[in-house]
């Protein structure tokens, strides 16, 4: 492939708060170029034909995860997704789904940012160590047990593809709980009974039925729906062990 | 103290009744609902299937298969009618499925008691 | 936000019609119907099992009727899609162990079937014996 085969249609959705009732579609044509993500194409866009384009951006290396975007209907990091990929277009871009939209590919965060903390995703110890007897130790295992659900960059691509969040806004979502679990897998933590209490509550784990989208669309496979799977059970085991064990045995 | 809450012990039975359907229905709904009925195989003789049905084991296995599966079943559709065809009314929805769910296995008691009874 | 008028964009009823992974996981919600349809269709027959012979012939002609042949054809490839996708999450949804160390997600999805199968033969030899 040429480094430049002619040009693709972008459809992007703008949204002006302050003219528009509603969002709607301008089209723009971008240069093909093989080594162009869609963000690369939004930011010739904006700075070469129209700087009223809004959207977020900033690492360009997928590792900020601001540059979230619908793009064709899945939501993606549009700094790792290349337009040759969707030749010969015209490729669809929209703000994340399931965000109320604040101007053209800019969402409200609010909402994922209000429930994070919610579920403590920090060590918890029932007594801190005094920084004189040293740190906490970890082996190479210990680390591997919630390794893969330390990887979440808070993307919101997790949000953006579960039906169960779009649907019923008070659902916790996949990657608060993701991070719930990381932190009950570390071997340091001692908080995993506060975060139970958390997410025991109907709009906690129980919402979740499973889709498995939040998994497919994460672009750095922390795997959130299997995490909330094992919360669930990890939930059931507690609540039987309450039922079945004499007050204070556990 | 772990709060109390029921939707862990819906979930257990829910997930109970998705492994035994998944693995004992398959071969029953081929057996007894195809290959019998449309004589693909020879149905079993009643007398023999009575006495299968009439032991106190078989009894107790399918009084757990059938109760789990309905539990199972009316979970599943609940989230399927709030999800799939975003149903607002959803005390509404989880009352007439657990209660499905509730009304058949009572039915499953009774048929299967009164079954065994006439073996 | 403050001072922002933000837009939400409605849900269609059928957001699950247009991308294959959704309309995947809906068809295998609905295989509940099926499986609670199963149960009522073996307790009726368990009923007319307890009920005599006559009642039991009366049961087979019942489930050979083309209509119930149909809905049962459906059920059956519902209750298929289920064991297919239930096995399939098993992994995902657990964290099997053995020895401390986790088991491939290929072994626990073949462990499964290997139980169906066993299963299922037990079941074939103990009603036609």
């Amino acid at each position: 492939m040429p480094d430049e085969a002619g040009t693709i249609g972008l459809r992007v959705a703008r949204y002006r708060p302050d003219t528009d009732s509603e969002p709607g579609w301008q089209e723009y044509d971008v240069p093909l170029r093989r080594e162009w993500t869609v963000l690369d194409a939004l930011n010739h866009v904006k700075n070469e034909v129209d700087p009223t384009l809004s959207f977020r951006w900033s690492c360009r290396m997928g590792i900020c995860g601001s540059c979230g975007m619908d793009v064709d209907g899945t939501p993606r990091l549009t700094c790792g997704t290349f337009l040759a990929d969707f030749a010969p277009g015209p490729i669809r871009v929209e703000p994340l789904s399931n965000f109320p939209v604040v101007r053209d590919l800019v969402v409200d965060i609010d909402d994922f940012i209000q429930k994070l903390p919610r579920v403590k995703p920090w060590i918890i110890r029932d007594e801190e160590k005094s920084v004189d007897e040293g740190e906490y130790l970890q082996s190479p295992e210990e680390l591997d047990a919630y390794k893969q659900f330390s990887m979440c960059i808070n993307c919101m691509l997790c949000y953006a593809a579960c039906p169960v969040y779009g649907l019923d806004p008070d659902f916790v979502g996949p990657a608060a709980i993701a991070l719930a679990e990381r932190y009950d897998l570390d071997s340091r933590d001692q908080g995993a009974r506060e975060r139970l209490d958390v997410l025991i509550e109907h709009e906690g784990v129980w919402g979740c039925t499973f889709v498995g989208e939040c998994t497919r669309v994460c672009p750095k496979h922390v795997d959130p729906a299997g995490a909330i799977q094992r919360y669930k059970l990890k939930a059931a085991r507690e609540s039987v062990k309450a039922l079945l064990l004499p007050r204070g045995a556990r | 103290m772990t709060k109390r809450r029921v939707e862990p012990f819906v979930w257990l039975m829910f997930s109970g009744g998705g492994v035994v359907a998944a693995v004992f229905l398959p071969v029953l709904a081929f057996l007894f609902a195809l290959a019998y009925p449309l004589g693909w195989l020879d149905p079993p003789d009643r007398d023999h299937l009575s006495a299968v049905v009439g032991n106190p084991l078989t009894i107790l296995v399918l009084l757990g298969l059938f109760v789990l599966m309905l539990v199972h079943s009316a979970h599943r559709f609940r989230y399927t009618l709030y999800d799939g065809l975003q149903v607002k009314a959803k005390t509404t929805v989880a009352v007439l499925c657990y209660g499905a769910a509730a009304v058949g296995s009572v039915a499953t008691v009774v048929v299967l008691v009164a079954a065994g009874f006439t073996s | 936000m403050n001072g922002v008028r933000t837009y939400r964009r409605p849900i269609s009823t059928w957001w699950w019609v247009g991308k294959r992974t959704y309309f995947v996981f809906v068809m295998r919600e609905l295989s509940s119907i099926f499986i609670a349809w199963l149960v009522v269709y073996l307790l009726l027959m368990i009923a007319a099992i307890g009920r005599g012979a006559d009642a039991y012939d009366d049961f087979l002609r019942f489930a050979a009727n083309p209509v119930v042949v149909v809905v049962d054809l459906v059920a059956l490839a519902f209750v298929v899609l289920h064991t297919i996708t239930w096995f399939g999450l098993t992994p995902k949804a657990m964290d099997v162990r053995a020895a401390g160390r986790p088991v491939p997600a290929a072994a626990v999805i073949a462990s499964q079937y290997v139980g169906l199968v066993v299963v299922s033969a037990f079941v074939v030899w103990l009603v036609s014996r």
